[in-house]
């Protein structure tokens, strides 16, 4: 296990990007030529608890933005039942995340390999690939690599000659970030509309696709299995820190000078690394200030310049009020009106919302209007604290982890901008107010009240 | 309209890979819009039929999905991101030139139907902000300069090697040989899988 010496400065291996700068990584006869398999080769010469073992013992973290322990997923399918399925969540669509997409385009028979060891190691002789349907040229490099592996023997029935047989479908999404959620994207994948189910059950491995078990893993989590079945569950958990182990990819977008998504050591790199690094964000756009950043996607609570050296690692993020949930981190320099920042990720989420439960459905689209009240030129002098009051009224004390009043986290996700923005930037949304100057709102959330706002640029 | 004969057969191969028939409901809505341009009502009822739910069931999962377009739209769809990151490099200044360009607002069609101009949300592509698809193809780090060529290539019919009619996603399709497959289980089926007995037998073989 790494110790708290390591630095980044150690040689660590590309585990998933290692042919995204290869013109043809896609292809089959490329992916061979280059280690393509193996691993799924070795994996067959072991028992499937023997696969499942090293899985645990690379503490491998769901990558699709939960962060939950893939291996300790896969356990919970319970004994005896049949068929379990595999369906893999290929929906990417929080805002500022870009990883899945690049790696179903350039190396997708690397998720192949991963989907195989998986079904091996679980039992499952059918599993689903589930694409966002935006992605075209996603489908496309699927679709031809699926049929290449068909051809070849590495898909199907008798896999390279032995007693595996799994069959995996590609299939497509129509645009819905809801149906991210495993148990929406079960649903959508039974031909209903995308609507999380009511728990319990919690999880699918115990009632999912058919109320059958059912693993739902992100692409990422299973791209990283033919490395861990190669070279074994030690040698993974050996890169990393603390409870975040390997290698992860991060899309570093907004004000930086060399926007990118970049694989790096899981847990000892810094977010100042991956802002200012040369080989990384290269530092503000223009030689601006830092004014935030969002470390996680869009429903992650906003950072601000004195969490930069908190290293990217799951227990000191979340220590700290915040997640790395999807690996997205958006940048924001001195010149963004904090107002309108917070007013167009609310917007996604009200858009976005399913309108089953009545806090997300009703709560997400006033706060929406009210911010866009106040971007026109007509905020009223209560509505800063109007927009804490239905924060709180969504999810009750404004906390984090949030509280939840609905079905799914989509609806306490949307307070994360509005309380990181109106906390540390107040005199912003009171200017564009007149009237009120108090925050009134009990909030909860360490990182909305880390520090006093002093970086609060002019609106 | 309904499927075409070549594209029945493509819905029942297509179907045929589920343990339950509904499961191709969005896969064949697809295929509707890839051959139509958009859904017709007739297209829902004929998928209604193949997959054996009601005309209205599938109406109501058309519905609720962003893509799914029950009214013609442009041979064109151009879809601009204006989420955080796109907003951040310029992506809402891109959507206003496009609507002067195209002399549209945002969610509506050219009057000579080439166009529909879309205000979308996140369509990963972050770090190639500001961004756009049409008909669901990318275009990265887009300037106004670029996306007037864009605008005057599509009208000339000059991109149709990396843009496809509207509705076409994928423009290779699974293939699954009769002889490759491993076969679709029925959910109520409960058979262990052949090769977990290895648990049992081959345990003490497990190599380091």
């Amino acid at each position: 296990m790494s110790d708290a010496t390591t630095t980044t400065e150690r040689e660590i291996p590309p585990i998933v990007s290692s042919r995204w700068d290869l013109p043809d990584g896609f292809t089959l006869e490329r992916y061979l030529d280059t280690g393509g398999y193996d691993g799924l080769r070795k994996a067959l010469t072991m028992t499937p608890a023997h696969v499942a073992e090293e899985v645990k013992a690379a503490s491998l973290l769901g990558r699709g933005g939960a962060g939950f322990p893939a291996g300790v997923k896969w356990g919970f399918c319970p004994p005896g039942v049949f068929p379990r399925y595999l369906v893999v969540n290929g929906d990417e669509s929080e805002p500022g995340t870009y990883k899945d997409r690049i790696l179903m385009e350039r190396d997708p028979h690397q998720l192949i390999e991963g989907m195989l060891i998986a079904c091996y190691a679980i039992g499952v002789s059918q599993a689903f690939l589930y694409v966002r349907g935006e992605m075209a040229l996603a489908q496309e490099r699927l679709a031809q690599a699926l049929n290449e592996a068909y051809a070849a023997g590495y898909v199907g029935k008798g896999i390279l000659d032995s007693d595996f047989s799994v069959d995996i479908v590609l299939h497509w999404g129509a645009g819905a970030y809801i149906v991210g959620e495993e148990t929406a994207l079960i649903e959508s994948l039974e031909g209903e509309r995308g609507l999380p189910r009511l728990k319990p059950p919690y999880f699918p491995a115990a009632k999912g696709l058919y109320m059958q078990p059912t693993v739902v893993n992100n692409v990422e989590t299973l791209s990283n299995l033919p490395w861990i079945a190669l070279h074994g569950g030690a040698a993974f958990a050996d890169m990393g820190a603390e409870s975040s182990r390997g290698t992860r990819l991060f899309a570093v977008s907004g004000h930086v000078r060399n926007p990118g998504v970049f694989e790096v050591e899981f847990g000892t790199t810094t977010f100042r690394d991956l802002l200012y690094g040369e080989q990384y964000g290269d530092g503000i756009l223009d030689g601006n200030r830092l004014k935030a950043f969002i470390p996680g996607g869009a429903s992650a609570p906003w950072f601000f310049e004195e969490h930069l050296d908190l290293p990217l690692e799951a227990g000191a993020v979340g220590a700290a009020g915040s997640m790395l949930g999807s690996g997205a981190v958006v940048v924001m320099d001195e010149t963004t009106d904090a107002v309108k920042a917070a007013w167009r990720v609310v917007r996604f989420f009200a858009r976005e919302s399913c309108g089953k439960c009545t806090p997300c459905r009703e709560g997400t689209s006033w706060l929406e209007k009210i911010l866009r009240r106040m971007l026109d030129g007509h905020g009223r002098p209560a509505d800063v604290n109007k927009l804490l009051d239905i924060c709180d009224n969504i999810s009750p004390a404004i906390t984090w982890p949030p509280r939840q009043t609905t079905i799914c986290p989509l609806g306490p996700s949307v307070v994360s901008p509005i309380a990181s923005a109106v906390v540390r930037f107040r005199d912003e949304f009171f200017a564009y107010c007149g009237g009120e100057t108090e925050i009134t709102v009990p909030i909860g959330g360490k990182a909305y009240i880390a520090a006093p706002p002093t970086v609060g640029a002019a609106p | 309209m309904k499927f075409t004969a070549e594209n029945t057969a493509v819905a029942e191969e297509i179907i045929d890979r589920y343990p339950v028939r509904r499961s191709a409901l969005i896969p064949l809505l697809h295929l509707a819009q890839e051959q139509n341009g958009h859904l017709t009502e007739e297209a829902m009822e004929h998928i209604a039929e193949l997959v054996g739910v009601t005309a209205a069931q599938v109406l109501g999962t058309a519905s609720f999905y962003e893509m799914f377009k029950r009214e013609p739209v442009g041979d064109y769809l151009v879809n601009v991101c204006t989420n955080i990151s796109c907003l951040l490099r310029g992506g809402e200044e891109l959507l206003e030139h496009l609507e002067h360009r195209l002399g549209i607002k945002a969610g509506s069609t050219t009057p000579d139907g080439k166009f529909t101009l879309e205000d979308v949300e996140c369509i990963a592509a972050c770090t190639e902000a500001p961004c756009l698809q049409v008909n669901y193809r990318y275009f990265h780090r887009v300037t106004s300069e670029a996306v007037d060529e864009l605008v005057d290539d599509l009208r000339a019919g000059k991109r149709a090697h990396d843009v496809p009619r509207h509705g076409t996603l994928s423009r290779v399709r699974q293939q699954i040989p009769e002889d490759r497959r491993a076969g679709v289980a029925p959910p109520d089926r409960n058979v262990e899988p052949p090769w977990l007995s290895r648990n049992e037998t081959e345990s003490a073989e497990a190599p380091s």
